[in-house]
């Protein structure tokens, strides 16, 4: 067996493993309109794990999602109030979030820094422009927000499919293609593998770097959007720590921190963990909220832990072969 | 040399010190009151005071963020591990101990945090980044259990003395950052310890190979990163009367790291000074002072500190001192 899908293994493992025992104890969990929750409750949350899959595969890390999912809303709510048709401000939102990515991914290229300090200084720039745009929470009254809100795909036996719960749906599909079938994909894994032998394979490392975190933006600004529509309303203060949740289900999913190593079907996998983990919390009903997070916090460990065994291993496995063959030792000076 | 060695840390200081001093002058021209001080009860009153008292906090955390910033790593965790120290603390206090058992307490939970970030990162080889992440996220949830989901409050004269106390006119909390900072900075310094850690910093494996026994220094740099993390959860704590699991110490890990990197602490390890760390931690409790008594929204704090971290981002960046090289006059190239 390959070992690369263990670690994906291993997360569906866990997912069935916990809807079984949750489905055991409350059988009304097996309906499909818990189902369907699952997947609109989690709809931001889950488009912007597909932006980090991709920047924590490429080695990085992006902790300003949050702040730009926050931007978006209030930005949305501003201008809405302000008279602007909400398809266009989805337009302007999304071509303001993207680039603001882009910037900060040619930061991270040109001045060689770090990307964990770049992105938290587009963190506190994102949340600042939210509070100078307004310190309150602004409802968003529209028709075209109550026509999208309204959309659902009714499934058989009760549930129903909300719009932006089938966007997470397209999203994950779309970064499936991305990731497995295009050369930006290869190109993507191949960062996160090894810089240097990527970009001495012509790999062209600053348009990637660039695209990637401006795809990571992007789609926290499609997630902001889809918060938007799933709260109708803007507030400064929405989403702190969510760029946490989202490093969180990315880990849970298999994604290897190190880069190079993952798949985004890994992370709906661990999206769908953190969301069975709160439909539980609420179906027991005695239960505070910040299980929730201990919860979590337990299964990270965990999955780090597993995933460090399995590189171990793979490292002896490696060294073994290399014994066994009597392959000479490349030298770093020869 | 040997006797050069704590002093060499003076002429590099010389932007920092700058920097705090412009931002003093201009935190005077928006407040031509600024600089007054004014001696009550055996205690002085006055902004500049306030800027020490309410920086103390980010001070004091700054010390143990240097040290684990020059092993290259990073401590995410330290406001949850102030929630935690903050939250047992009040706990105790309310439950009528005394003062010695209260600190006692808090530093142990501290320390067991700072241990166990340590050993992931030392011993099982985490990535600081996600190491310390695993407490941040499950901490604030670990605080709750110790309120039990409340507010706690209390009228502990001890307790309350930590924050509210002054000695030689000066608040208690500045009196802590300054001796805390004074015994660390000496620690390191006058001892091999400072050079070790930056042994480690530049180069972990060749460090270990050298003879340094990089897995204790680690281990220990992360300890005292806990331990000052408990210091300030007390702190605030004390200055509330109270512990708030959900806000104490919220994103001022964030703050520590700013901190520590206006004090010229270079983030790719190797570089570090505790006392400028300090002067850091001051210099952005100045600029938040300033955006105060200007009148200005205490919103535009985020945005000064993301365009701060820009500027240093760029000025500390590989591409710029080649630039540097590059535009000194020939004769002085070699």
């Amino acid at each position: 067996m390959n070992p690369r899908t263990l670690p994906l293994l291993a997360t569906l493992g866990v997912f069935l493993l916990a809807y079984a025992l949750c489905a055991l104890q409350f059988p009304a969990m097996l309906s499909t309109r818990v189902v369907a929750n699952l997947l609109t409750d989690n709809a931001f949350l889950g488009i912007v794990a597909v932006g980090m899959t991709f920047v924590i595969l490429s080695g990085g890390i992006d902790l300003s999602v949050g702040s730009v999912i926050a931007f978006t809303g209030v930005f949305l709510a501003v201008t809405i109030r302000a008279g602007l048709d909400p398809v266009a401000g989805f337009i302007l939102v999304l071509a303001i979030t993207t680039a603001f990515g882009a910037v900060m991914g040619a930061m991270i290229h040109y001045l060689e820094t770090p990307p964990f300090i770049v992105t938290l200084a587009g963190m506190f720039l994102a949340r600042g422009v939210c509070f100078l745009m307004t310190t309150d929470s602004i409802p968003i009254d529209h028709p075209v927000y109550d026509t999208l809100t309204g959309l659902s795909w009714r499934i058989p036996s009760g549930g129903r499919l909300s719009l932006i719960g089938g966007v997470m749906v397209l999203v994950f599909i779309a970064g499936i293609v991305l990731a497995h079938r295009t050369r930006f994909g290869t190109a993507v894994y191949g960062l996160g593998g090894n810089r240097t032998s990527a970009e001495l394979m012509g790999v062209p490392v600053a348009r990637t770097t660039i695209l990637i975190y401006a795809l990571s933006s992007g789609l926290a600004g499609l997630a902001g959007i889809v918060f938007s529509l799933y709260t109708s309303a803007g507030y400064s203060l929405a989403a702190t720590g969510v760029e946490l949740d989202t490093i969180a289900a990315v880990v849970i999913g298999g994604t290897l921190l190190t880069g190079g190593v993952g798949t985004v079907a890994g992370t709906f996998l661990g999206v769908m963990i953190q969301g069975l983990i709160q439909t539980y919390v609420i179906f027991d009903g005695t239960l505070s909220s910040w299980w929730t997070k201990i919860v979590i916090g337990g299964l990270l460990f965990a999955f780090i832990v597993f995933q460090r065994g399995l590189v171990h291993m793979a490292a002896r496995r490696r060294e073994a072969a290399r014994l066994a063959t009597g392959m000479p030792v490349v030298s770093p000076a020869g | 040399m040997t006797l050069a060695r704590p002093f060499r840390a003076l002429p590099a200081a010389t932007p920092q010190i700058l920097t705090f001093a412009l931002v003093l002058f201009a935190n005077w021209l928006v407040f031509p009151d600024f600089f007054d001080l004014r001696l009550q009860d055996g205690r002085l009153f006055g902004s500049l005071i306030d800027v020490l008292n309410r920086g103390a906090p980010v001070a004091i955390l700054a010390i143990g963020m240097t040290l684990v910033i020059a092993t290259k790593g990073v401590d995410l965790s330290v406001g949850a591990v102030m929630a935690i120290a903050g939250a047992v603390a009040a706990t105790l206090a309310a439950d009528g101990h005394s003062l010695p058992v209260i600190v006692l307490a808090a530093l142990a939970v501290g320390l067991a945090c700072g241990l166990w970030n340590g050993i992931l990162v030392a011993v099982l080889d985490i990535q600081p980044i996600i190491a310390t992440l695993i407490l941040m996220v499950t901490g604030r949830g670990i605080a709750q259990l110790v309120t039990e989901g409340q507010i706690v409050t209390f009228t502990h004269e001890g307790l309350i003395a930590v924050a509210g106390a002054s000695l030689l006119g000066l608040p208690m909390p500045v009196v802590i950052a300054f001796a805390l900072a004074g015994l660390a900075a000496a620690l390191v310094r006058f001892t091999a310890l400072g050079l070790l850690i930056e042994a480690i910093g530049i180069n972990r494996t060749a460090a270990t190979y050298a003879g340094v026994d990089s897995r204790s220094v680690l281990i220990a740099a992360y300890a005292v990163s806990g331990l000052g993390a408990a210091v300030a959860g007390l702190i605030a704590a004390s200055d509330i009367r109270g512990a708030d699991a959900n806000n104490a110490g919220l994103w001022l890990e964030l703050d520590a790291i700013l901190a520590v990197v206006v004090g010229g602490t270079s983030l790719f390890g190797g570089r570090f000074s505790i006392l400028l760390s300090l002067v850091g931690a001051f210099v952005i409790q100045a600029m938040n002072t300033g955006i105060l008594l200007s009148g200005y929204p205490p919103e535009m704090n985020l945005i000064v500190k993301a365009t701060v971290i820009v500027l240093i981002l760029i000025v500390q960046s590989p591409a710029a001192s080649r630039m540097k090289t590059f535009l000194r006059p020939p004769e002085s190239r070699r």
